[in-house]
């Protein structure tokens, strides 16, 4: 995986929040706190741009810099989280995808403390880290986050703001679970061909 | 040298009001106090890079006791001290104190020279003035 393969995961991570920036605020607002749509918009747009502004030789820099770049950029929640997310995947992409997301996906239950069934984006990021680690595609990671997203609506909310609705959060969808979503969505369109083959395999 | 006081909220008129207020209990004396508030913006958010840029502006030397609001503010101290050199991380505290009354009795402890610790202690007590008036 390199830094190019993973240039095109993020922007096309970027373009899929951008688009559906208002689904995902309209989700928060039934829920939380009606910024998740336009806080990823406006972090992943700065992400983009930092990497187009110096472009990272490396996958693990790459990474690295989105992680920081989301933590200071995002505003709430979802800084810390999809930050660590990043930032955990810098250490271990050297290993590949799978591990890497894996690794991500730990640095997200360590930050946030939930656990699956909390009704968080941790209900569709671990399904996908599990197919994957099972030897899944990319494309049946995406469909199994997609399945975690969709689960999360009779859920009862249990961290972040939701939590303080109580049994007023079941029936709506997670908007966390759903960016989770668009995330390993833009993974099977843009590394889908790429999965499993190391550093060295690409020029 | 004194402990260093960090208030890491959404709203930067949030935080700034909060500060005005403690600072009511020290006329006169000095206090490092430092906000992490608000987004680049102006909106409301917090900002990890932020939040350690504002643990190293107060460090003295003695520490620092950092008290927050709720939800990413909790999330962006935690995630800060990763950014922080290990021995200025090693005197960091983040306590689960309320921001407000936490933050008056940490000021007037720290500025009388108590320990990272005691401060701590003293903002995590914040909440007893109001519940022994109450009942």
């Amino acid at each position: 995986m390199n830094a190019a393969q993973l240039t095109a995961w993020l922007t096309r991570f970027a373009e899929l929040v951008h688009a559906q920036r208002d689904e995902l605020t309209a989700l928060d607002s039934a829920i939380g706190d009606a910024d998740h749509g336009s806080n990823m918009d406006r972090g992943m747009t700065e992400v983009v741009a930092a990497l187009a502004e110096a472009p990272p030789d490396d996958a693990a820099a790459l990474l690295k810099r989105t992680g920081t770049t989301l933590v200071s950029k995002v505003g709430g929640a979802s800084g810390p989280l999809y930050g660590t997310l990043f930032l955990r995947m810098a250490g271990a992409i050297g290993d590949g995808f799978a591990p890497a997301l894996r690794a991500g996906f730990e640095g997200v239950l360590a930050r946030g403390k939930a656990e699956p069934g909390d009704k968080t984006m941790v209900d569709a990021l671990g399904p996908a880290c599990d197919v994957l680690d099972a030897g899944g595609s990319l494309a049946e990671a995406a469909q199994a986050a997609a399945d975690g997203r969709d689960a999360t609506v009779p859920l009862v909310a249990r961290k972040g703001r939701a939590s303080y609705l109580g049994e007023r959060s079941a029936g709506h969808q997670d908007p966390g679970a759903t960016s989770t979503a668009l995330l390993l969505q833009a993974a099977a369109e843009t590394l889908g061909g790429v999965q499993g083959q190391g550093e060295e395999a690409t020029p | 040298m004194t402990v260093g006081i960090v208030v890491v909220s959404h709203s930067r008129a949030l935080a700034d009001a909060a500060v005005e207020l403690a600072r009511q209990m020290l006329p006169g004396r000095e206090l490092s106090v430092e906000v992490a508030a608000g987004t680049e913006d102006g909106g409301l958010g917090t900002d990890a890079a932020a939040v350690s840029a504002a643990i190293e502006a107060a460090d003295s030397g003695e520490g620092t006791v950092v008290l927050m609001d709720l939800g990413s503010a909790v999330l962006s101290a935690e995630t800060a001290l990763e950014f922080l050199d290990d021995e200025v991380r090693g005197r960091t505290l983040l306590t689960a104190a309320p921001l407000v009354e936490g933050l008056v009795g940490a000021v007037v402890v720290a500025a009388g020279g108590a320990s990272r610790e005691q401060v701590a202690a003293e903002a995590e007590r914040g909440l007893a003035p109001k519940q022994a008036q109450l009942g």
